[in-house]
């Protein structure tokens, strides 16, 4: 499969900064894409973009040649998203959290290291970094076939962010879902990715 | 016993006294408007802790059946007009601009003509009685709550988890029903419980200036109104008792709503 972003425009209002200027991309199922650029560039802007949370100015986003908001139900684009707190109803019980797009199989809690005792707290019972492996359970839904992490990885200590990482990279070369990768980190994206897209090329 | 024990002990206690206030009141319905003139103007004894009046009427028996009608008055027209606040402000929120505004208007307009005024036409205009109030209070106080309501809908429609939620396959439907309405209950009960002080101090009030309920029936707006007349010749318990239990029931209401929203808000599972 293959995701493709054609010249993209977007900006927040008329008269704001243009944030994307005819952007295009594409990636490849299996394939390990990495974008580093500093704060304000459109990073996250891009990937709402991609997964049809926004509606680009111009442009289109398809997948397999099918736009990204024609897709009903389960959307094979899943963005995880950088604060975790925000992505989870608080007033749900993690196992509902966890199991909002399907049922989520034991290798996947297993390899993000969620505790099965986690499951019956609330949100507020959790910290940031067992916040976001629940997100990232989550997004990896039997339909996902790309997957967009956004600095998802920021708020973890060096050996959590390593052991998330080792399952994800796994995980993705198991099922050959496409994987686009945001950070600031320039070493993080050098060991994960396959490909980069330097700031100075995208705007 | 643990604090979520304790509230729902409090939720049963309260819940326990308002509906065997409300069920009294309405057995003694008739017994309330026997007039005796042989026990006229009794302090409060054994048998009529609440004295009489100066008809002979027993004042605990007249207070249960006022408060009784007040209670049912007051969870009749505080539940529908939280619930038209409810439809009014989700509507607002969901169904695009035109809607959002003429219903923005509309509350702007029944919010800016003085409460008392537009619940008097109101009352007037369906025939006074029972049913005049309880349309009166209904269509005068949805607004606050219809306001807060839009607010919380347009937040919650715009937050991250319920975006996720559509890209995980929920249907609108869903994400209503499953996101949406846990947060808004609360707000909701909150809402509803507020009113009905409003409701019962209303009725009262209006009852009072003579466009609401029938000065022979023992409603607690008349009690109090008849009761002002005997204070200066030192009756008080004509007016403290009435007064007194009228408050209990106020307060038990909000006790009733705070061990609601208490018993819903995640934040209490463990107190």
């Amino acid at each position: 499969m293959k995701l493709e972003a054609k010249e993209l425009s977007f900006r927040y209002q008329k008269g704001s900064r243009q944030i994307l200027n005819h952007f295009s991309m594409t990636l490849e199922s299996g394939e390990r894409l990495g974008f580093a650029a500093p704060s304000g560039f459109g990073k996250t802007t891009l990937c709402k973009i991609l997964a049809g949370y926004e509606k680009p100015d111009s442009g289109q986003v398809l997948i397999d040649g099918v736009p990204v908001q024609d897709i009903k139900g389960y959307c094979p684009v899943q963005l995880i998203w950088q604060h975790p707190e925000l992505s989870v109803n608080p007033r749900w019980r993690m196992r509902q959290v966890l199991e909002e797009g399907g049922p989520v199989p034991e290798r996947i809690m297993d390899g993000l290291g969620i505790e099965r005792d986690w499951l019956n707290r609330y949100p507020s019972e959790l910290s940031g970094g067992e916040l976001q492996r629940f997100c990232i359970a989550r997004a990896l839904g039997e339909k996902t076939r790309f997957l967009l992490a956004d600095e998802i990885t920021t708020m973890l200590d060096l050996i959590t962010q390593s052991q998330i990482w080792h399952f994800l990279l796994e995980e993705i070369e198991k099922r050959e879902i496409g994987l686009l990768v945001v950070s600031h980190s320039g070493p993080l994206l050098d060991q994960i990715c396959t490909r980069k897209v330097e700031m100075d090329q995208w705007t | 016993m643990n604090q979520r024990k304790k509230t729902i002990f409090w939720l049963a206690a309260s819940a326990l006294f308002l509906l065997a206030v409300a069920f009294l009141g309405y057995l003694w319905r008739d017994e309330a408007l026997v007039t005796d003139f042989s026990r006229k103007n009794l302090a409060p004894c054994l048998k009529y802790p609440f004295g009489t009046d100066f008809m002979g009427r027993d004042m605990f028996v007249r207070t249960v059946t006022g408060l009784s009608l007040s209670i049912r008055l007051g969870v009749l027209t505080a539940a529908a007009s939280a619930i038209f606040a409810g439809v009014m402000g989700i509507g607002a929120a969901v169904l695009g601009k035109a809607a959002d505004s003429a219903i923005t208007f509309l509350i702007d307009l029944v919010m800016g003509i003085p409460h008392i005024l537009l619940l008097v036409l109101i009352s007037y205009a369906c025939g006074k009685g029972f049913w005049g109030v309880a349309v009166g209070i209904t269509l005068t106080h949805w607004t606050s709550l219809a306001r807060l309501i839009r607010g919380e809908v347009m937040q919650l429609k715009s937050s991250q988890y319920i975006q996720i939620a559509a890209k995980l396959g929920q249907s609108r439907l869903q994400i209503a029903g499953k996101h949406m309405l846990p947060h808004i209950l609360p707000q909701f009960f909150t809402g509803l419980i507020l009113l009905f002080p409003h409701a019962i101090l209303h009725e009262a009030s209006i009852t009072f200036l003579g466009f609401g309920l029938s000065p022979e029936q023992p409603a607690i707006g008349v009690i109090l109104s008849e009761s002002m007349r005997y204070l200066a010749m030192g009756r008080w318990w004509l007016a403290a008792f009435p007064g007194a239990l009228l408050m209990i029931c106020v307060l038990l209401f909000r006790v009733l709503g705070e061990s609601v929203c208490r018993l819903i808000d995640p934040g209490s599972v463990h107190e």
